[in-house]
């Protein structure tokens, strides 16, 4: 259908872009490992022949990033489980029963999807002093939950829904209940959907800044890792070794999860966007 | 997949006689559109018991804090109300007038709006054409953009902000060294300091475009394809006439999408610009009622400006929903 010469150079290009896209990732790496005398030399290389630990040791024994580590995994775990099971129940409501107010309920959440969480800092920063959990994980994971639920439902539904009615029919037949049907069948089906949909509620939990910034004030050792890579960042010299060290712990796990769940990722996104 | 999401409709209603036979108690022949499963056992309480805990965290963590807003958005609410030195008291519009009247206040909005279309348009052009791109050529240039997208999708906001910066730090940075900038400084100049941010947006949310629209060229069949070069179709008529109408749905999605995302960008202007920019002159909406809120106390201030972001934004909710009505997609 396309001529070779065109082919080729729309593959050089292909080739070219990935390079340039892939290029700050490997900057990032790549400083993570230059000695300090290499990151601030002004004649920036983009190689080294004495790759070093000791932004990694800075990092982790001077800011107790081990800790911070364990805080965003913790934040962002509670997050993945509660808000795949909660999602997993409501999206089987919406879609497997027909209710009154079910449609309204659908716009809701549809409508719930695009509010800018970043304007509720405020009263969610009021809340989680009245509910005394400034400082605490539960500022982080309680929101998160709340503004993961919304999407995670809209993308579940395309899931439920794609699983055959005959097959409730045939399990009521056998003489399944309800919640046998919902746990032991409906729900392993589902399962590819709920990790396609986990990863957008773990990477937004992950990623979060804002309300870590804004929640955690006092009490350091709740920190989670986005806050720890800002202390880095001083007035006179920043420490881009610690910055690039910092910044490679916390993409990396994110980048190996992307890779273990891509095809159903892609998938998953299908089936998002087709509902 | 946008033939998948013609078809589904006509799935639906199929399969709906199947169920049929079975006493459905409630709304019979609604529309036609009745479904198995609805009421077969006669729990009508079922359903809201599986909604239960999504309503409870919903109308806790997310309606009540929206109320919130809007009612601290009417009060004079500042340090001295917070730690109970002084009364709270109702002031109506008056937080609105303060804010409107203040020449900040329209340029920041007119900085969002601008900053955030620019981001949009960008990152559609570039995710659409590499999604074309990524149609014509072989599996292993192919594997190779793709992964390299995902990479650059699945870093941290914060990282990938940081990472940036750092490409072009005026003293340590590869980029001014390779464009022969000497140590121009990117951040000192507004339009730089918002291109240099726009980068990176566009780096991290490409890919979302790409993957989508790449999948959604995919669904077309390709007999349709060849049909219309046989009949002499140029490359420019197939996209306007065949591809672009059979992406319509999808890419209505992703532009809705990175118009959210890109309206209430907070980490990379804040992380870029050092929490938004010399004197204030990289603000987006969302870091100036941060700054408002959380640096200057002045929260009723903060919440207005947050109301506003959320008027913005469900307004293009609308438009979103009007256009899949107008698809005659099924809830």
């Amino acid at each position: 259908m396309i001529r070779r010469p065109w082919r080729l150079a729309a593959e050089i290009s292909a080739v070219l872009i990935a390079v340039v896209v892939a290029f700050p990732l490997y900057w990032m790496v790549l400083s993570a490992f230059k000695p300090a005398g290499e990151i601030q030399s002004t004649d920036a290389k983009p190689w080294t022949f004495n790759p070093s630990l000791d932004s990694f040791r800075r990092v982790f024994e001077q800011q107790e990033f081990g800790r911070y580590f364990l805080n965003s995994l913790m934040v962002a775990g509670a997050v993945v489980l509660a808000s795949a099971l909660i999602a997993f129940l409501a999206a089987t409501a919406v879609t497997r029963f027909r209710f009154k107010f079910r449609t309204t309920l659908l716009i809701m959440f549809l409508v719930a999807q695009m509010v800018p969480i970043e304007a509720l800092t405020i009263p969610m920063f009021f809340l989680m002093r009245d509910l005394g959990q400034l400082n605490t994980l539960w500022s982080l994971i309680l929101p998160h939950i709340a503004f993961s639920l919304p999407f995670a439902i809209w993308m579940l539904r395309g899931f439920v829904k794609a699983v055959p009615e005959a097959l409730e029919e045939a399990a009521y037949i056998d003489g399944a209940s309800r919640t046998r049907f919902l746990w032991q069948i409906l729900f392993p089906l589902v399962f590819p959907g709920l990790v396609a949909t986990s990863v957008f509620s773990f990477i937004s939990t992950w990623n979060d800044f804002l309300f870590a910034k804004s929640f955690i004030i006092s009490d350091t050792s709740q920190s989670t890792l986005p806050m720890a890579l800002l202390v880095f960042f001083k007035p006179d010299e920043n420490d881009w070794g610690g910055i690039m060290a910092g910044s490679t712990v916390m993409t990396i796990p994110v980048l190996i999860f992307f890779v273990l769940v891509q095809r159903r990722l892609v998938s998953g996104l299908g089936g998002a966007v087709k509902d | 997949m946008t033939h998948e999401a013609t078809a589904e409709p006509g799935a639906v209603k199929t399969a709906a006689p199947a169920a049929a036979g079975a006493p459905d108690g409630r709304r019979p022949g609604r529309g036609g559109k009745r479904r198995g499963g609805a009421g077969r056992r006669g729990s009508g309480w079922t359903p809201w018991l599986y909604l239960a805990p999504a309503l409870v965290v919903l109308a806790g963590l997310l309606v009540y804090p929206i109320y919130q807003l809007g009612l601290i958005s009417f009060l004079e609410y500042t340090q001295a109300q917070v730690s109970g030195g002084e009364p709270t008291t109702f002031k109506g519009l008056g937080n609105y007038q303060e804010l409107f009247s203040d020449p900040q206040f329209w340029d920041v909005l007119l900085a969002t709006v601008v900053f955030a279309a620019a981001c949009v348009i960008a990152t559609l052009a570039v995710g659409c054409a590499l999604a074309v791109l990524l149609t014509r050529i072989r599996a292993l240039p192919r594997l190779l953009l793709m992964m390299a997208a995902l990479g650059a999708w699945a870093t941290p906001a914060i990282t990938g902000s940081t990472v940036w910066v750092f490409l072009f730090d005026p003293d340590y940075g590869p980029v001014n060294r390779l464009l022969g900038l000497g140590d121009h400084s990117w951040t000192y100049d507004r339009y730089s300091a918002f291109a240099l941010v726009l980068f990176e947006v566009v780096w991290c949310s490409f890919p979302f475009v790409m993957v989508t629209v790449y999948a959604g060229i995919k669904a077309i069949p390709s007999e349709v394809l060849e049909a219309a070069s046989l009949d002499g179709a140029s490359q420019w008529r197939i996209w306007r006439s065949i591809i672009a109408p059979m992406l319509r749905p999808i890419l209505v999605v992703v532009t809705i999408q990175s118009i959210i995302w890109d309206f209430k960008v907070f980490t990379q202007i804040y992380v870029m610009t050092s929490g938004g920019g010399i004197a204030g002159q990289n603000l987006v909406l969302n870091v100036y009622a941060y700054q408002k809120a959380f640096a200057s106390s002045q929260y009723s201030l903060g919440s207005a400006i947050g109301v506003v972001m959320l008027l913005i934004l469900l307004a293009v909710t609308l438009v979103y929903l009007r256009l899949m009505r107008r698809q005659g997609e099924e809830l």
